[in-house]
């Protein structure tokens, strides 16, 4: 087996036996991403050099001194729309092409601080803009699964990187699904916390108001692990929340008795592939066997999520890209004078979902149209987080499927924009409500990984985590994507 | 409601993007589908319902006005695409 596929504890044990280094971790994972990723295409920057000096620190000073952290010497992939001091940040985006971010994003700086490896830079949608990670300016990502699928979006990089064994986790961030998404169709375990659990100091920024952080993991104690190590408050953030950070692994007990699990008939019904529905049902029967009691729920106003989402992430989208002008970083292409310079650096550095995004949030902000759709947008979000509200006070949890769908393949929706966004009709209402969502592998659907979604109340976190890796102890893991199929 | 081809082109000088030809036909065409899916949004009555600009409870969060150390200046113009004694340079914004 893999280095790189085993427990924490087991190479966290092996490393202080000496029986391992950091160097060999970091090798491991150079030599699985020479073998892979030019069929992956997970990575658009690997730091060979900076990530065998690093290991070599880290040997050194573990060879004077006593014990490690967890994450000590763990090869990690980051999404590139999180700034890394010294190593490029592309956003995947010609746009952002040269970019040299001069600071860490503070997960980033953490990690570091947790003696973690940086290895590489994520593939990605150009700005975070997709579900499908074809919209990358650079080349699309192939799901290890079948290389002629998709691996989702928009951290589709991060979750096919660590389903592919190239890096131990990732981190991703999830505006509408971004994070869950990708796990659900790669086989991985995908957290979006609570907005405001972890900085947002470094991202770059999509849509403010849904932006959030966080890790892709082979599994749930990881996903534990990582959020421990990435979450609280930062006075670099001011969205950043006050709150005490709990300890989530003492959270990881197996034990679901008594907890009160509602499925909304929404994200069980019309649009849900039957396959997809009845490894639910199957999950749901394994969680009330162990004591959970499981029932129907409405959330009356999800299916307007879709549209709401498409609104307000556009709008917020349109005003944070504004900045990307050519004036003080990026791509800067001429023109005839400095208005043109914008244009010309906008219009050739923006790809088309980008730009189709821009143009939209644009015009639901533009006098005129601002009340009948962006406020209106605002409007309803406001019912779908009360529709959550309601459901929380008598539910521990939500539960369904992360994806309609099992991935699908690449070319196949990159012509209908309508199609593409549909599928993240389950995803989306988390984000809008701001809570914080898991996918977790819930079985294999003709050969490709199925996601189960936790949703959960505002920073129970520790609640997601303990259902989750319940359910995963119940359940037989997934075996490894054999990197089978061909290329499209 | 409709966004028309002329829309389109006023929107995109709005947001500083240069449309060629396929993309505003594109453009209108499919930003037309998606406002479609938005005018869903109408069948709903908001009438006295707040709007959410952000789901945590905060609002202006304050600091101390202390000094903190700052980017020194060779990082902050690392990646300025031009640059003349320590200032950004672009073209000029006033002509003639």
């Amino acid at each position: 087996m893999s280095l790189l596929r085993e427990s924490l504890q087991g190479i966290h044990s092996r490393l202080a036996k000496k029986e391992i280094t950091s160097v060999d971790l970091v090798q491991e994972s150079l030599k699985r991403i020479q073998e892979v990723d030019g069929d992956v295409r997970a990575f658009l920057l690997v730091d060979e050099e900076g990530a065998l000096k690093r290991a070599k620190e880290l040997d050194e000073k573990y060879s004077k001194e006593g014990t490690r952290g967890l994450l000590a010497s763990l090869p990690v992939g980051v999404k590139d729309n999180i700034c890394t001091e010294g190593l490029t940040t592309t956003c995947g985006s010609q746009l952002l092409a040269n970019y040299q971010p001069v600071y860490n994003a503070t997960v980033v700086e953490k990690l570091h601080n947790a003696d973690a490896i940086t290895i590489g830079k994520m593939n990605m949608d150009e700005f975070a803009m997709g579900s499908s990670n074809e919209n990358s300016s650079f080349s699309p990502v192939h799901n290890p699964w079948d290389l002629s699928t998709v691996p989702g979006g928009s951290s589709g990089g991060s979750a096919a990187a660590v389903a592919a064994g190239e890096v131990y986790f990732a981190l991703g961030s999830d505006t509408g699904g971004s994070i869950r998404q990708p796990a659900a169709f790669t086989g991985t375990v995908g957290l979006k916390p609570t907005y405001g659990l972890i900085s947002r100091y470094g991202l770059v920024a999509f849509a403010s108001s849904l932006d959030q952080i966080g890790p892709l993991t082979k599994n749930v104690e990881d996903s534990a692990y990582v959020l421990q190590a990435i979450a609280g408050h930062d006075r670099n953030d001011s969205t950043s929340a006050n709150v005490e950070v709990p300890d989530y692994l003492s959270a990881l007990t197996g034990d679901v008795k008594g907890l009160r699990v509602g499925v909304p008939k929404e994200m069980m019904g019309e649009g849900i592939d039957p396959e997809v529905k009845a490894l639910v049902q199957k999950s749901l029967a394994t969680l009330e066997s162990m004591g959970s009691t499981i029932e129907e729920v409405s959330l009356p106003h999800s299916e307007y999520a879709v549209a709401t989402y498409y609104l307000i992430a556009p709008a917020e989208a349109s005003s944070n890209l504004a900045r990307f002008d050519g004036v003080r970083y990026g791509v800067r292409r001429y023109g005839e004078n400095l208005i043109d310079l914008y244009h010309e650096t906008r219009s050739k550095g923006f790809g088309p979902e980008v730009k189709r995004r821009i143009m939209l949030g644009t015009y639901a902000l533009s006098s005129g149209y601002y009340d009948a759709y962006y406020k209106k947008a605002q409007q309803v979000r406001t019912l779908i987080a009360q529709d959550f509200e309601q459901l929380f006070a008598k539910y521990d949890v939500i539960i369904g499927p992360t994806t309609p769908t099992t991935a699908f393949k690449l070319n196949e929706r990159i012509d209908d924009p309508m199609t593409m966004y549909a599928n993240d009709m389950c995803t989306i209402p988390a984000n809008l409500a701001g809570l914080p969502g898991i996918s977790v592998p819930c079985g294999l659907s003709n050969g490709l990984p199925v996601g189960l979604q936790i949703i959960g109340k505002p920073f129970a976190e520790a609640t997601l985590l303990r259902v989750a890796h319940a359910f995963e102890q119940a359940t037989d893991r997934l075996p490894e994507p054999k990197l089978g199929g061909s290329r499209a | 409601m409709a966004i028309t081809k002329a829309e389109v082109e006023h929107v995109a000088d709005l947001a500083r993007l240069t449309l060629t030809e396929e993309e505003k036909v594109q453009f209108t065409d499919q930003l037309n589908r998606i406002l479609q899916m938005a005018d869903k949004l109408s069948e709903l009555d908001t009438t006295g319902i707040e709007p959410t600009s952000h789901v945590l409870p905060m609002a202006n969060v304050m600091r101390e006005d202390e000094v903190r150390p700052s980017l020194p200046l060779e990082k902050v113009l690392l990646n300025a695409p031009d640059q003349k004694d320590g200032l950004i340079r672009v073209p000029a914004v006033f002509e003639g």
